[in-house]
């Protein structure tokens, strides 16, 4: 596996949300970098023929009765938002002004 | 009378409490003075952030609450009313577990303030059965950390030598249980979390079988390896504890149908005379020798011989897959890290940073989870982010979930020649705060959580017991056994056992020689304000 | 950005269009896909609402079993094979109508792959299209977009969500590429998401209100230079929800791409969102996650297993497919094809089958149906289906004209009121007293009334021109105000006068 670079980090940050200085970009490369090669063997570790392993007990066919259960208020629902307006929760423009 | 309310076992408090011989008030009063002792501040500070030069075990403590249960609990006895076998015992939660009416941080700074509009179904399972819930203690951010020093609110200290950490990330559950704060706690453990604190602070801790314990309210790191477990300082307590949380839940797709097992009936017969006879126990090579600290090595070749002069068949086992588990875990445990907490973006709850200017929800998302979010959650996700991109996945992601069945055909093979495996339950005693450098290698904080790893990986049941201390430190060391998945009991069986012969040859419980931590966290703190000056 | 567009014709003439349509059905179960929180349309915002349609931190999802045999129902009307084992999994991405910034979809492993569906264009023509898949997933909040034009995101100062939607269970069809439709394009794009959403409703397992965002469509086109067989680059327009928008987006499109191919330049792959009201697409800004969903098994929900037992049961509880019921029932009723397509497209087929079922002939129920209600319906502007008149009334108010009691004109007006909600048709023609005037008395006393007015016409018939009588029984059915029969008034004039009919 080549070495993660900077910008690598950058991308990830970038999907993950999390912004990131120039600085922290530099040092979560090389800490990456350091896990990636550490855990690199596990790549090799088994053949084809091994299936993989999602959930450790396997279970299947787990489902609900369609019928309604408890629900939470409005306000109950908005409680905790860091903002709302109209009963509803209000987020910053989406796109970036014209 | 010299003893004190807060040393006795759940257990003991129980039948004191069942007999009338104490109030569930009195217990949860005691309980309390302790907490105010120990902590390092007798009430909650407005900043939370700096911690304290006390245990800081707690990150909210649920004062009037509990002892509402409490008083109930009392009336409700008076009245000759039916009551579960552990209502009125006291009990730490996690900060991880939610619960209506109290704080649920995660010890984090992006859920500080934040209130769950609902319960879990164990802290549901707590109420139902009228355990006072005294607080909830402090954690790695996230669960993610073996040593609680991830905790925003600053880190919780060992009780058994306060400039150590407790272990994590249920650093805050294991050292309030083995300070007397509280005789029992719920932890949770993804990789450890719950072992290898019980380990470093002389404590028992249990990881249940994974889906055994409902997950349903508990806020999720690695969702196919989270599992709720007990956290005591005896192994009975551990066993009557997880009573009160097993059992199926049909809001957690993963939770098992099977009826709870008698754990408690376990671990009686295994403190019982010849409780150990025929027992066969496997010793695995690979979680013994390089790698792990000398005295840590030799109470545990102590208590291996111990149970062979009690009548167990001992032999050694060979797990060869395990040298891909600790990679294998990074990765699964991450990958699920990354997605889990993609919630946290300061739209429906949390923190929400608003950048200057006119910016967009891309960058206050951005921003807000910069902020709310610590250095060791960050590596993590980015970590996830990275093993499941396009173009990685197969190599990393999906070889990992390989690992995983190689696991855990290593464990089903040891399991057709032995009932139960034993292994000490970390390679260190506790390491100073601060002691490892995680920017320099993460890896070296990782290796903490090798010998816990494996169950996780393979779903079975473990359990950690005080083995003793070690020779050059004086700091306990953990033993662990695990046995198949479903057979949470013959944990109890072995570690019950095992405890038994271990407090005879001590004459005592492991805390028996420790000095009172009321009085080291006065000292300490009373050092510290001298050497800050 | 160039936004021309080539005249459909002379895109035809150069370029073969290749299509592709993802379907989103929201399915009518009482419950989400993954909580119980009721799965209801036009609530307050945020009170279909549980920990875990909001993603609150600890909560977990449990999969909605009637939802499953919905998507293996649908499945098998599609005539997909249906997966013996499938799973969940997580697209990654992060959205505010989102509220886990993953939705929990199918990803490697969709319930149900490899069908067909067999299509009839307008004029009869057969089109079969293939089915890739279909897979079930999970709905999004719903986004309110405040301080830009007319809702638009863009210029938005800021946005409000409501979760009630979050959660709600979607199957999504996904076609394989279809190729050979030609000029019929657009057509097709419009005759293939009306037989889905016929199909889900005669399923049952949508409500398929298309206005509601119930089956909602997103078109994929490109085109190939004719003759050639390499399929061009895409785009896809999302936000189409009507038949009739799905058939202009899709024409939209293939004009554009028409014209950005003829001046030498590069289709863009992206999304591209339709406008009913300039009817036309503008360019999606591509989401950064766009290129990578980091799709991983969810590890929160255990694998679907199907048994063939259970598909069997399933398969016993389907209707008669909608393209087969209507072969029966144009074939039973003995329709012309222009009037049995008439009858599909005016959406009575089902009102026709009751009013048939209640004793009507096939005549009489499409008399009614594709007569005088269908013209009140164009009237009032709505569907006919929408008219409060059942086949009940109809089955009614065609009794009473059996029974003498009403004519044909007098039946129309019947019809008239009974949509304006004043009763059944026999307590309309009672109170209003409507009923055909039999009592020959009040009859005679008309007919005297008129013969003492018209004297001429009387001796002209008395006279032997029989057929003057028509110009006494004008002013008697006036008289009568159209309630009389006149057939009787004829014969009572000619026995008046002694004449011989």
């Amino acid at each position: 596996m080549s070495a993660i670079n900077r910008e690598q980090v950058a991308h990830l940050a970038e999907l993950a949300h999390i912004e990131m200085t120039e600085e922290e970009l530099a040092r979560v490369a090389g800490e990456l970098d350091l896990i990636v090669s550490s855990v690199a063997s596990v790549s090799e570790a088994a053949g084809p023929d091994v299936p993989a392993t999602s959930h450790p007990l396997p279970l299947q066919n787990v489902f609900r009765e369609d019928v309604v259960g408890e629900t939470l208020t409005q306000e109950e629902a908005l409680s905790n938002a860091p903002d709302s307006q109209d009963g509803k929760f209000r987020v910053p423009a989406i796109l970036d002004g014209e | 009378m010299s003893e004190r309310i807060v040393e006795l076992s759940a257990a003991d408090l129980a039948a004191r409490l069942a007999s009338g011989d104490v109030s569930s008030v009195d217990a949860v009063n005691a309980h309390f003075e302790q907490i105010d002792a120990t902590e390092g501040h007798a009430v909650e500070p407005e900043d939370r952030h700096q911690g304290t030069d006390g245990l800081n075990a707690f990150l909210h403590r649920n004062r009037e609450g509990a002892l509402q249960v409490a008083r109930e609990v009392d009336q409700a006895r008076a009245n000759g009313e039916q009551l579960h076998e552990l209502a009125g015992v006291p009990i730490a939660v996690k900060d991880l577990i939610v619960t209506k009416g109290q704080p649920t941080t995660a010890a984090s700074r992006m859920l500080e303030g934040w209130m769950s509009p609902y319960d879990a179904t164990v802290t549901k399972k707590l109420r139902a059965a009228k355990m006072p819930l005294l607080g909830k203690t402090n954690l790695d951010e996230f669960a993610m950390g073996s040593s609680t020093e991830h905790s925003a609110f600053g880190p919780t200290r060992n009780p058994w030598d306060l400039n150590r950490i407790p272990g994590g990330s249920g650093g805050g559950s294991a050292a309030a249980v083995s300070a007397f704060q509280a005789p029992l706690a719920l932890g949770t453990d993804t990789g450890g979390s719950i072992r290898q604190p019980a380990a470093v602070t002389g404590t028992v801790g249990v990881k249940p079988t994974y889906g055994s314990v409902s997950r349903y309210g508990v806020i999720a790191m690695a969702s196919s390896l989270d599992q709720v477990g007990p956290c005591s300082r005896t192994v009975l307590d551990s066993a009557l504890l997880h009573e009160v949380i097993a059992g199926h839940d049909p809001q957690d797709s993963t939770s098992l149908t099977d009826p709870v097992g008698s754990f408690a009936a376990a671990a009686r017969q295994g403190a019982e005379d010849g409780g150990l006879k025929g027992l066969r126990v496997g010793v695995v090579k690979q979680l013994t020798g390089e790698g792990f600290q000398a005295g840590v090595q030799q109470r545990f070749n102590e208590a291996v011989e111990l149970l062979q002069s009690a009548g167990a068949e001992v032999v050694e086992v060979e797990t060869p897959n395990f040298e891909y588990a600790l990679g294998a875990y990074y990765l699964i445990m991450s990958s699920e890290v990354s997605s889990n907490l993609a919630k946290y973006d300061g739209v429906r709850f949390g923190l929400r940073v608003v950048p200057e200017g006119n910016p967009t929800i891309e960058r206050v998302m951005g921003a807000s989870r910069a902020a709310g979010f610590g250095a060791e959650v960050k590596r993590r996700i980015i970590l996830g982010t990275y093993a499941l991109s396009a173009g990685y996945y197969d190599a990393y992601y999906g070889s990992a979930q390989q690992v995983r069945t190689l696991v855990q055909r290593d464990f089903n093979a040891a399991f057709e020649k032995v009932d139960v495996l034993i292994s000490p339950t970390a390679p260190t005693t506790a390491f100073t705060i601060g002691g490892v450098d995680e920017s320099a290698d993460p890896m070296q904080m990782y290796l903490n959580d090798i010998a816990t790893i494996p169950t996780n990986l393979a779903g079975i049941p473990a359990i950690s017991l005080p083995g003793g201390l070690a020779p050059e430190d004086d700091l306990p060391v953990g033993i662990q056994f695990m046995a198949p998945a479903r057979e949470d009991a013959r944990v109890y069986r072995a570690g019950a056992g095992l405890e038994r012969l271990l407090e005879e040859k001590w004459g005592g419980p492991v805390w028996a020689s420790r000095n009172d931590v009321a009085t080291t966290v006065r000292d300490f703190a009373a050092g510290a304000a001298l050497g800050g000056k | 950005m160039s936004e021309d567009v080539l005249s459909f014709e002379e895109a035809m003439e150069r370029f073969d269009p290749v299509l592709g349509f993802e379907v989103h059905v929201e399915l009518n179960t009482n419950t989400k896909m993954f909580d119980a929180a009721p799965n209801t349309f036009g609530d307050d915002p945020n009170t279909n609402i549980t920990p875990v349609s909001l993603g609150l931190p600890g909560v977990l999802p449990v999969i909605n079993g009637k939802a499953v045999e919905s998507a293996i129902k649908l499945g098998l009307a599609l005539n997909c094979s249906i997966a013996p084992k499938c799973h969940f999994a997580r697209k990654n991405y992060f959205y505010p109508d989102t509220p886990k910034n993953f939705q929990t979809s199918q990803y490697d492993e969709p319930i149900a792959f490899d069908g067909q569906l067999d299509l009839e264009l307008e004029d009869g023509t057969p089109f079969s299209i293939e089915i890739e898949r279909a897979h079930m997933e999970e709905d999004a909040g719903k986004l309110t977009h405040v301080g830009g034009a007319t809702g638009r995101i863009q210029g938005a100062s800021h946005s409000l969500v409501d979760y009630n939607r979050s959660g709600v269970p979607l199957i999504e069809i996904v076609t394989k590429p279809i190729v050979g439709a030609g000029s019929r394009a657009p057509e097709l794009a419009r005759v293939y998401v009306a037989a889905i959403r016929e199909i889900v409703k005669n399923l049952g397992i949508s409500d398929a209100r298309m206005e509601r965002g119930n089956v909602r469509c997103d078109a994929n086109v490109s085109l190939m230079p004719k003759g050639a067989t390499v399929f061009g680059t895409r785009s896809e327009t999302k936000n189409v929800n009507s038949l009739r928008a799905v058939e202009r987006a899709v024409r939209f499109e293939i004009q554009r791409h028409a014209a950005v191919l003829s001046a030498g330049e590069k289709i863009v792959q992206e999304t591209r969102h339709w406008h009913e009201d300039t009817r036309s697409t503008t360019s999606g800004r591509p989401k950064s996650d766009a290129d990578d969903y980091r799709y991983f098994p969810e590890p929160d929900l255990v694998p679907v297993v199907t048994t063939q037992a259970w598909i069997e049961e399933l398969r016993a509880t389907l209707p008669e497919p909608p393209a087969q019921r209507r072969k029966r029932l144009k074939n039973d009723w003995g329709y012309s094809d222009e009037e049995f397509r008439d009858v599909v497209n005016a959406g009575v087929m089902d009102e026709i089958e009751q009013t048939i079922a209640a004793g009507a002939s096939a005549a009489v129920a499409r008399k009614w149906w594709m007569g005088e209600i269908a013209r009140l319906a164009k009237q009032a502007e709505v569907e006919i289906v929408d008219l409060p008149v059942t086949p009940a009334h109809v089955v009614e108010v065609n009794a009473l004209i059996d029974e003498g009691k009403i004519n044909d004109k007098l039946a129309k007006k019947v019809i008239g009121f009974v949509i304006e909600g004043e009763g059944s048709p026999s307590e309309i023609v009672e109170a209003r007293g409507l009923a055909v005037v039999s009592d020959d008395g009040a009859l005679t006393a008309a007919v005297d009334d008129a013969m003492t007015q018209m004297p001429d016409v009387v001796e002209k018939i008395k006279g032997g021109k029989v057929q003057a009588v028509g110009a006494l029984i004008g002013p008697v059915m006036k008289a009568t105000r159209g309630q009389a029969d006149a057939g009787r008034v004829r014969q009572i004039i000619l026995e008046r006068l002694g004449v011989q009919g």
